[in-house]
């Protein structure tokens, strides 16, 4: 037997292969492979409406349940960026938004290794735009899907009562305070620093506070999104994902700022405190805080913004064939 | 060891690669080439190199050693122009089994910086040409393996490639599936002068004018034409050819 025969088939146009069918990418291009990269994320997010809903129930139950139960046992203080005291579901939304983040980057990072396992992330690495961009792109789809899930939950937790206030104006915070040994030489600085840098018009005054949040969810998406991203090259099968649960997202959940206060922890167990001060994750929560009232946290933005550079020049370099720590095992496409 | 033919405008150019997993040595100097507008198949056991191979020529892995050429660029230095005018369908599936046809191959085009009606237009015709048009918007999960294969065709042609490299794309296809996918890819050749390489260890998907390479524990025995690796061996079939000089026996094809 041989199946080594031409077959008919229907008479097509015969395509151009040669330099002028693949002329230089331009940017042009490189908006349409983002685009696509993208839509895909979101189309795949939309078509698995299970994981929309466990996405949306997890924080919710946080809300509704853990926050109402302990509204009377965590009272939150005057502390920026509040302005008056508040109930603690108000203060723990920003913590449960970070939490949206930080699940979905990790459920990103799930499906990446099983994308590797299966042989689908072959697709995506051999495309012809640098590595970095297409890892990149791959990252801001999965923050438009936690979007997608942040405004979700909002929605819910608006008819909760749980609104950010009107905004006037935006303002650059930070919480700079001179070290104890300079005073002499720079004056003592205490109180945090505040620059009001925009008056927001009237129209926009209720809503702003849902905008604003926007750019800070992007850049602690990108942050958590790079972290997960370096961590799929690092977990070498399915079955370790366990271990990130356990040594990854409970940890950086539990030892932030996300359930309580800073101050509070570090009443109780200083080492503890020094842990969430050191904790990244920490500061995405508290640059999404601020962003709800108005506010730049710029130590929380610079410290973030840090931190994803950091996370996904390692991702980059794990990806890259020549260097990365996947190639040395077996390729970053899986399987091959 | 055969030497390769080298011309500016094989579709395919390997030159003395070698590649290693630890101490293990995958590829052993390797050098082959795959002309333009010719079906070239790539015969070797499980375990012979050929997915390392494929791995290397689309810059999964790294080529540290030798060189790679795609049309004439070269895969380290530029990579973007040579995976330009790479197609490639892998061993595994790999293809998105929640989206369409349709969608699947726009995700595609969109690799490839090809978005909006120009995307759609060649979906549409790339679908047209395995004949999967009519279930351009049936969810992947829903085909055959033959029919996702085929899909997977037209998606590596979406960027109108001039090398198509297929790594065992009959595995797990029944008889029917099997020879629509090799006649697929045949016409192919014929109507878009693709150069294809098409890795298996199975001998009857070898044609008598077809190129073949020969590809044993990381070496390349043969590389040529099918009359020619019968003279050269003295043998009457491919198969017998491939034991004399493999020294392997005749369990090829159950392999």
């Amino acid at each position: 037997m041989t199946l080594a025969t031409s077959g008919a088939l229907p008479e097509t146009s015969s395509f151009s292969h040669d330099d002028a069918a693949h002329p230089k990418l331009t940017l042009a291009n490189y908006w349409a492979c983002f685009k696509g990269i993208v839509w895909r994320e979101v189309l795949r997010f939309l078509h698995q409406t299970e994981r929309f809903f466990s996405a949306l129930v997890r924080p919710l139950v946080w809300l509704f349940i853990f926050a109402a139960g302990f509204r009377t046992v965590l009272g939150v203080s005057i502390i920026p960026p509040y302005e008056t005291y508040v109930l603690y579901e108000e203060y723990v939304t920003p913590g449960l938004v970070g939490m949206i983040l930080l699940f979905n980057a990790m459920q990103s990072s799930l499906s990446m290794v099983y994308d590797r396992e299966t042989g689908t992330m072959r697709t995506l690495l051999v495309s012809p735009f640098p590595r970095s961009f297409l890892l990149l792109s791959k990252l801001l789809g999965g923050v438009a899907v936690a979007l997608l899930q942040v405004f979700a939950f909002l929605a819910v937790a608006y008819f909760w009562s749980i609104q950010p206030p009107p905004l006037t104006e935006l303002k650059l915070f930070t919480a700079y305070e001179t070290p104890e040994f300079l005073p002499q030489i720079l004056g003592s600085i205490k109180e945090p620093i505040v620059y009001s840098f925009f008056q927001v018009p009237s129209f926009l005054q209720p809503v702003m506070g849902y905008l604003t949040i926007i750019p800070a969810l992007v850049v602690a998406g990108l942050m958590l999104g790079s972290l997960a991203l370096f961590m799929s090259s690092v977990i070498k099968q399915l079955e370790n994902f366990a271990g990130v649960m356990n040594f990854v997202i409970f940890p950086m959940f539990f030892a932030s700022s996300a359930l309580y206060p800073l101050w509070r922890i570090k009443e109780s167990s200083p080492l503890l405190f020094e842990i969430c001060r050191f904790n990244p994750f920490s500061y995405c929560v508290e640059l999404i805080r601020f962003a709800f009232y108005g506010y730049v946290d710029v130590t929380s933005l610079i410290i973030v913004t840090a931190c994803t550079i950091f996370f996904l020049a390692a991702a980059v370099y794990a990806y890259n064939p020549s260097k990365g720590l996947i190639g040395r095992r077996g390729g970053p496409g899986g399987g091959a | 060891m055969s030497q390769p033919h080298s011309s500016s405008t094989d579709a395919l150019l390997v030159h003395d690669v070698s590649h290693s997993f630890g101490s293990h040595v995958v590829l052993d100097h390797v050098s082959l080439n795959v002309p333009q507008g010719k079906f070239a198949v790539l015969l070797g056991l499980n375990g012979a190199g050929k997915s390392t191979l494929f791995a290397l020529v689309t810059r999964l892995y790294d080529n540290v050693t030798g060189e790679i050429k795609i049309l004439g660029y070269d895969v380290r230095r530029r990579p973007t122009e040579a995976l330009q005018r790479l197609g490639v369908c892998f061993q595994s599936r790999a293809i998105d089994p929640d989206l369409s046809l349709f969608q699947n191959l726009l995700y595609h085009a969109a690799l490839h910086g090809i978005g909006g009606k120009e995307a759609k237009t060649r979906a549409t015709a790339a679908l047209e040409k395995v004949v999967m048009g009519d279930r351009a918007h049936s969810k992947v999960r829903t085909l055959s393996g033959g029919q996702a294969r085929r899909v997977e065709i037209a998606r590596s042609l979406m960027h109108r490639p001039g090398l198509l490299l297929l790594d065992e794309p009959t595995v797990g296809l029944d008889i029917g599936s099997r020879e629509s996918v090799i006649n697929i890819v045949r016409a192919l050749v014929k109507q878009e002068q693709l150069g294809v390489l098409w890795a298996t260890h199975l001998f009857d998907e070898v044609a008598l004018d077809d190129h073949v390479i020969l590809l044993h524990k990381g070496r390349v025995l043969y590389t040529g034409a099918v009359p020619g690796l019968l003279t050269q061996t003295g043998s009457a079939s491919i198969s017998e050819a491939f034991r004399k000089l493999t020294g392997t026996t005749a369990a090829l094809e159950a392999a």
